[in-house]
């Protein structure tokens, strides 16, 4: 039935994706434009795959897009498993995200990274990347903030998206 | 290859400092901590086409501005010892040095020696090779500092203070384990790292070492600097000295393709070098030197803030790019200027920043004492207010000598121009500022209206080539207009010379340029007599004041003008009388540091480097007289001085 709603309301979930994503990378982009984190998820992303500083920025900013997708897919569902999906659900899913980024995943980054240094190796010829350290904070102090705000903004754009078209899993 | 060899192939290095191709300059013995100020031109420049390090030669970098030249400074030493930051790597007992920049290019060397062993130390900021600019994630900034133990053993201490925008911004040391450590200010970061123990202070503001090196130990340090984004941490090691001979071979190729040929090329290539190190590549922008508020009298307040572009320096800079092969530079700098004026046009201002910016409020640094206690120390400059209309004259020369070199105008570029013509027409019947940026009142400057005549005399040659079209008869009406103002107001009979402003007594060292503008000819009768007046009453010892000295209403003397004493020498050159213009000119070499470089002016007493450093003006004015010396050669008979001149307008 979940999969069924979900093929069925395809073109809706890509929309609230969309909408979510812009609302997470803006105000991800405007705390590193106005200097509050250094942290670029897209930068990030890219540079597990090239050198290239510019390529690194296209590519890390598609690859995310495509990971705000399948995760906008995950908090659907999540709706739908749950039957209750509204704006201060997502944003309460958001922030559980936001904090399993920041204390799980980020610092597991330097372990997998390709071009990311660690603090007990030191940098080399190919890893010389900044780790985040914990909870991201080696990227400005600010950055759990930013980090957590703008999941907490994903989770409310899909929420509210959610609560208006008030998709079931019944169809 | 080892970290051993690597060093080997960078340095050259094994030896004590006598065997090395240059003398030591001056008292060198030094305590190793010393309170006082380090001379201007004890200073070394490194740089890496955004920002510019200057390196004393006790091994501390007092001055360093980042990302970009007109940035708030990070080290700042240079204009207060104790508030101001530094980077220093230095013996612990006195020492003598000596450094020299590596062959032809902006990779600084020097060697320390102590009672008991040499030490050797490389600096740069570094350079990629252009074939990897674009593959290799790298720190928006990086300071190498290689240091190698000769012979004996010497103690070094490193001490790494940062203090963000004349430590007004607060910024912090965190240790990153084997990653080094973090300096962290605002929205910016600074990877120090060092082969050596380094601990830091309570305050968490500065790190430092202490260490012993002997005969063959090497060790490297890094300062990666980074904004607004993940940091790039470079390694060291061999990956480090890689770096400096990457470096090292990035000048040395930009060098290598100077087309100059003649007697001193060895200083063209210097002078040439320095201007690259002021050329901003991210936007063409030349920068008149890398400092604020170096005095040009010591203990006085003639500081000024020269981190910016001056039109003015455009059409000697881009004849001294285009004529030494730098084609590149020159068109990217031609671009920069007419794109950068495009929201003032058709007006001009006389200082942009180096994205075209002019909003430069002039502002004192309060808490700091200033270069050898010369308070104020400014930032931002306020003669971005005055009218200066011989601008439009240098853009225009600047887009003329750009087109005689195959450059090519689009369509807004000529427009633009022209607009500037219309400007030139409308306004050269004011009064101005003038050229030295006095800040005393508007006069008719004589050297003004010969720019404004320059401007509208290359209008029309450019119309005449089919590179622009004018309205031909109004500028010729204006042009013939401004001539006879020169000639009936600009002139005095009596000196027979032209002068400073209409009806003034006074010379004026700019006026030499009426020849290299083609407005007199060198030889003219009146250019003669205001090349006699300048000489009888500007001239100390082969160096020229820019107009006589305290004559402008300032406190404090300031010294001789370093470009102004350059374009003698080009007259000279012009005028055919070579031989003079040759003494002066080796003369004026004299007057540099030791590595080669020039500060705005020279202290005729004491042959001291004062004002802004390096200068990129004074560079441009021994390079454009080193190339008109070698015209001069070429065409003067092969017994010596020539003394019929060319013919006079």
């Amino acid at each position: 039935m979940i999969f069924a709603s979900l093929i069925e309301n395809f073109w809706s979930v890509l929309l609230w994706s969309f909408l979510a994503s812009i609302a997470m990378t803006a105000i991800l982009q405007t705390s590193q434009g106005l200097g509050l984190s250094r942290l670029s998820f897209a930068f990030l992303v890219g540079t597990a795959f090239t050198s290239r500083r510019s390529r690194a920025h296209v590519l890390g900013f598609m690859v995310y897009v495509l990971g705000g997708w399948l995760f906008a897919v995950l908090y659907v569902v999540v709706f739908l498993i749950v039957g209750h999906g509204s704006w201060w659900f997502g944003l309460l899913l958001g922030l559980a995200h936001g904090v399993v980024l920041l204390v799980v995943v980020l610092p597991l980054v330097p372990y997998v990274h390709p071009r990311m240094a660690n603090d007990y190796d030191g940098p080399t010829l190919t890893q010389r990347l900044e780790p985040p350290g914990f909870i991201g904070l080696n990227y400005g102090y600010r950055t759990p903030l930013s980090v957590i705000t703008a999941q907490a903004a994903f989770g409310l754009v899909l929420g509210l998206c959610f609560q208006m078209s008030e998709l079931t899993a019944g169809g | 290859m080892s970290k051993r060899d690597r060093i080997n192939s960078v340095s050259a290095t094994g030896g004590s400092p006598a065997e090395y191709d240059f003398a030591p300059v001056g008292d060198m013995v030094r305590s190793a901590a010393g309170d006082d100020y380090s001379p201007i031109e004890d200073y070394g420049a490194i740089g890496d086409g955004r920002s510019v390090a200057l390196v004393s030669r006790a091994g501390s970098i007092d001055w360093l501005c980042l990302p970009h030249f007109s940035a708030p400074p990070l080290f700042s030493a240079l204009l207060d010892r104790r508030k101001g930051g530094c980077f220093a790597i230095r013996p612990t007992t006195p020492f003598r040095s000596w450094r020299r920049y590596a062959r032809d290019s902006n990779v600084l060397e020097t060697w320390f020696e102590t009672d008991t062993g040499v030490v050797h130390i490389t600096d740069c900021m570094a350079l990629l090779p252009h074939r990897q600019q674009h593959d290799t994630l790298r720190p928006q900034a990086e300071i190498l500092r290689l240091v190698e133990c000769l012979e004996g053993e010497v103690d070094l201490e490193v001490v790494c203070a940062p203090r963000p925008d004349f430590a007004r911004a607060g910024g912090w040391f965190e240790a990153r384990r084997a990653l080094g450590w973090a300096y962290c200010w605002g929205d910016a970061v600074a990877f120090l790292q060092g082969e050596l123990p380094l601990t830091c202070t309570e305050d968490a503001a500065t790190v430092h070492g202490r260490t012993r090196v002997t005969a063959s130990d090497i060790f490297c340090m890094s300062l990666a600097y980074t904004r607004r984004d993940i940091a790039v941490i470079p390694a060291l090691g061999a990956a480090a000295v890689d770096r400096v001979s990457d470096t090292r071979s990035w000048w040395q190729d930009w060098s290598d393709s100077c087309t100059f040929d003649g007697m001193y090329r060895g200083a063209v290539v210097r002078s040439a070098l320095v201007l690259k190190l002021l050329h901003y590549d991210l936007s063409g922008a030349v920068v008149a030197a890398p400092t604020t508020s170096l005095p040009e009298a010591v203990g006085g307040i003639r500081n000024w803030d020269y981190r910016y572009c001056w039109l003015r320096d455009a059409a000697m800079t881009v004849q001294a790019f285009a004529e030494l092969g730098y084609t590149h530079e020159a068109s990217f700098f031609i671009d920069w200027l007419l794109h950068a004026t495009a929201l003032t046009r058709p007006r001009l201002d006389i200082l942009y920043d180096i994205y075209g910016e002019t909003h430069l409020p002039e502002s004192e640094v309060r808490d700091f004492e200033g270069y050898s206690r010369s308070r104020p120390v400014r930032v931002g400059n306020a003669a971005q207010a005055q009218l200066q209309l011989d601008v439009y004259g240098a853009v225009i020369e600047a887009a003329h000598l750009f087109v005689r070199h195959g450059g090519r105008l689009d369509r807004g570029e000529a427009r633009a121009l022209k607009g500037f013509g219309d400007q030139v027409c409308s306004s050269w019947r004011e009064p101005d500022e003038g050229i030295w940026e006095k800040r005393d009142g508007r006069v008719h400057h004589t050297y003004s209206k010969m720019m404004a005549w320059v401007a509208l005399d290359r209008l029309l040659d450019l119309a005449e080539g089919g590179h622009l079209r004018v309205p031909r008869a109004r500028f010729e009406a204006e042009r013939k207009a401004i001539e006879e103002a020169i000639e009936t107001h600009g002139f005095d009979v009596e000196l027979d010379a032209y002068v400073a402003y209409f009806g003034a007594k006074e010379p004026d060292a700019s006026l030499l340029l009426a020849s290299r503008y083609r407005y007199r000819a060198a030889d003219h009768p009146r250019m003669q007599g205001t090349c006699a007046f300048i000489e009888r009453t500007l001239d100390v010892d082969g160096l020229i004041y820019r107009y006589p000295p305290e004559s402008d209403g300032m406190p404090g003397r300031e010294g001789a003008f370093g470009i102004a004493s350059f374009w003698m020498v080009e007259h000279l050159a012009l005028a055919g009388r070579v031989a003079e213009a040759q003494i002066r000119f080796e003369r004026l070499l004299e007057s540099s540091s030791d590595l080669g470089l020039y500060a705005e002016e020279i202290d005729p007493e004491t042959g001291s480097a004062l004002g802004n450093f390096p200068q990129a003006f004074t560079h441009v004015g021994l390079i454009t007289a080193a190339m008109a010396l070698r015209r001069a050669e070429a065409e003067a008979p092969a017994d010596g001085n020539r003394t019929d001149g060319k013919k006079s307008q």
